[in-house]
């Protein structure tokens, strides 16, 4: 388990912050409650929900190609020991540098150092998850380098001093007027309702940035095995400007990205655009092969990849969730997971939020803290369904659940079973004790326990029966 | 390129990641589920995995989106995908009415400056266009000279029928900045530039390049968009906000 020396950002109050579990129940329980919030969330998914399933039927068979999808992830996953060297060999023939990162730690001192290196004093950086989790942008804050998120969401965010919401719809929880005072705040301009006319102001607020910049930090979705490309995929342009202008251009990427062929990428690329988003393609889906060649006009004199271990290969020792590294970051279980749409983004505390980031966070973090996330689901399967891989999701959280129990089982829950066993085995005992909570239950509505007190304040307590089932039965 | 103190350690991180990826994988994964009834292909693999992705050969993937099957088809697809995701297509007969369209286009937006890159079907262009012009040449790239044009005009290396693509490469479409930096961008192609799906694009840049890939390849499938705010789409975000595609003759 890798420490995580930075604290993850949160944007909550850290409070009296006794472990992750508590933090989650509390804000679970307060954004609950925040319906004009929840409303808000889910409006903003409705129209997703539309242009994903308009796409969808596109295809000529979906289910057919999430089988193509899952099967070219597996095979590439399951020969990453021959893939990953095969891949880096032909990205250095391309003229990239790799660094490997063991940690987030690593992988934060390999990166400082590249921008030491490369002499930086201006960094831009497009959308990039491996970047959240290893808390890159206050490690390269704190050594005094100036860095703009150029993804509007992200921009938004970094503006905001919060992590992202959702890891592919970063500022989705943020209505048009917070952006535009946030916008008045920061760069001075005058306030509007008009979603196009705030996106005209960052677009003008960035491009200065993008000439002046020395280094472009990307993220990657694809390492392509056969031709040593990374591909990586973005709507705004900003990822394609990040990698265009900047002397120096570094990409991170956790090891479990790599394909085997240039080909897959003909299922992946349309699949991930409409899991994602909805659409038929992302809006710009480039591969890069290194720096700058002899003869083309432009583009960075060097370019660097990070690969970042950082638990992944934890996972990869676990047969029974290997398939959770088949994850093309979509977000399409996020937008149809019930628990996401009432307990929000924030509420999981983690890198990657939704089903997917509760399966793979006790991976990457530690499942005694992190276990609470297996029981952040109604285990309806939505999450698996809507998965263009095919990760059996919701199984694995239930799969965390049983880890959980036999690495660290609860002393409590324990005594509980043997007490129902020892009370269900003797008929006599069992019909007594029937007998007595009977009588017992409206007492207890009554008298509130503290225990029970969380508990009813939001449910009542059933009136029970004159008599039990079993006497019932034996009067027939 | 000096020494990285990242890279120092290089040696052994390497050794340690891949140590523990060999480790990992010595219990094979069960399959995935599979839920349609297409042949599993399950050619045994070197170490007993079953090859599992298409070959290129075999790559008709009949249940992707559709590409069409004959030139005209593809042509009718494309136009109609492009038209969906909003940009611009125009059809003229030859390079010269391509040049009357750009200046045209030049008139009616009011460019004061458009960039452009030496190509057989982007030179002659140059003629129609009424404001100033800038090339972007190898030794020659000035980013901020660029920044300031008000629309770029490039080659492709194909267009992609099934989802309204355009395939833009470093080496033949001007580099990397002269597609997404200006404000517009116009491509000029010729119909039988067309292909049917994306499948066909790889293959054909790969078969191209010739074991040495461009360092850029981008697929472009409309003009820039975000949909950040709200989720509401809004068309240039920080790439063209126009996309204009000329398909000559």
């Amino acid at each position: 388990m890798s420490t995580q020396s930075i604290p993850a950002a949160t944007t909550e109050p850290a409070g009296p912050a006794r472990g992750a579990k508590k933090r989650f129940l509390h804000d679970a329980a307060e954004h609950v409650r925040d319906t004009g919030h929840r409303a808000f969330v889910r409006k903003a998914l409705g129209g997703y929900y539309t242009s994903r399933d308009a796409q969808k039927s596109r295809y000529r068979d979906w289910e057919q190609a999430r089988d193509a999808a899952s099967l070219a992830k597996w095979s590439a996953v399951n020969r990453l020991d021959e893939l990953l060297p095969r891949f880096v060999a032909a990205f250095e023939a391309n003229g990239g540098v790799v660094h490997w990162a063991r940690d987030a730690d690593e992988a934060r001192t390999i990166v400082l150092a590249l921008l030491r290196d490369a002499k930086a004093r201006a960094v831009i950086k497009s959308k990039c998850m491996t970047s959240e989790e290893i808390h890159l942008n206050a490690a390269m804050e704190h050594d005094g380098y100036g860095v703009v998120e150029s993804d509007l969401g992200e921009f938004i965010q970094q503006l905001r001093g919060e992590p992202p919401y959702h890891f592919v719809f970063p500022c989705m929880h943020v209505r048009r007027e917070e952006i535009s005072d946030l916008f008045g705040k920061h760069l001075g301009t005058p306030p509007t309702d008009s979603p196009e006319e705030l996106t005209m102001i960052a677009r003008r607020h960035m491009r200065r940035l993008y000439v002046e910049a020395d280094v472009g930090i990307t993220g990657a979705n694809f390492l392509v095995a056969e031709t040593g490309q990374i591909s990586i995929t973005e709507n705004e342009g900003n990822a394609r400007l990040t990698a265009a202008l900047p002397r120096v251009h570094i990409a991170i990427s956790g090891i479990e990205k790599v394909v085997e062929r240039l080909d897959d990428l003909s299922v992946l690329l349309p699949m991930l655009a409409t899991a994602g988003a909805g659409q038929p393609m992302t809006c710009y889906n480039t591969l890069y092969a290194g720096p700058r060649r002899d003869g083309e006009t432009d583009g960075p004199e060097a370019m660097h990849l990070v690969l970042l271990d950082n638990q992944r290969s934890a996972i990869l020792a676990d047969p029974e969730q290997r398939d959770s590294l088949h994850c093309i970051r979509c977000g399409a279980c996020l937008n149809v997971c019930p628990i996401f749409k009432n307990v929000g983004g924030f509420t999981y505390g983690t890198t990657y939020q939704g089903p997917i980031g509760s399966v793979i966070t006790p991976h990457l973090r530690g499942l005694a803290d992190w276990n609470h996330l297996s029981g952040a689901s109604s285990l309806c399967g939505a999450c698996t369904d809507a998965c263009p891989v095919r990760i059996d999701i919701h199984h694995h959280l239930l799969q965390n659940r049983r880890n959980a129990a036999r690495t660290a089982p609860n002393r409590w829950e324990r005594l509980g079973h043997r007490a129902f066993v020892a009370v269900a085995s003797r008929p006599w005992v069992f019909a007594t004790g029937g007998a007595i909570a009977r009588r017992m239950l409206g007492l207890l509505t009554w008298l509130r326990p503290p225990v029970l007190r969380d508990w009813l304040a939001t449910r009542d307590l059933p009136r029970a029966p004159a008599r039990s089932f079993r006497d019932q039965w034996s009067r027939r | 390129m000096t020494t990285v103190p990242g890279a120092r350690r290089d040696g052994s991180a390497r050794e340690t990641i891949l140590a523990r990826v060999r480790e990992a994988l010595r219990v094979p994964a069960p399959m995935p589920h599979l839920k349609s009834h297409a042949p599993a292909p399950a050619t045994p693999g070197p170490r007993g995995l079953p090859q599992l992705t298409v070959l290129p050969e075999q790559a008709a993937r009949p249940w992707l989106p559709d590409g069409g099957e004959t030139p005209d088809e593809q042509l009718s697809i494309l136009v109609e995908n492009l038209g969906k995701l909003r940009a611009l297509v125009h059809r003229v007969p030859d390079l010269t009415a391509a040049a009357d369209l750009v200046g045209t286009l030049a008139r009616e937006r009011d460019w004061k400056q458009v960039a452009w890159h030496d190509h057989p079907l982007v030179a002659p262009l140059r003629a129609g266009i009424p404001c100033g012009t800038y090339e972007v040449r190898p030794h020659a790239f000035d980013k901020s000279a660029l920044e300031a044009c008000d629309a770029g005009i490039t080659a492709c290396e194909a267009l992609v029928a099934q989802t309204g693509s355009i395939l833009v490469s470093s080496a033949t479409c001007g580099g990397r900045a002269l597609s997404i930096l200006p404000h517009v961008h116009v491509v000029v192609a010729t119909c039988d530039q067309i292909v049917g799906t994306l499948g066909d694009a790889l293959h054909f840049c790969q078969a191209r390049a010739d074991g040495r890939m461009p360092s850029m390849l981008s697929f472009i499938t409309g003009p820039s968009r975000t949909g950040d705010i709200e989720r509401i789409l809004v068309l240039g975000a920080h790439g063209p906000k126009e996309l204009v595609v000329i398909l000559v003759g």
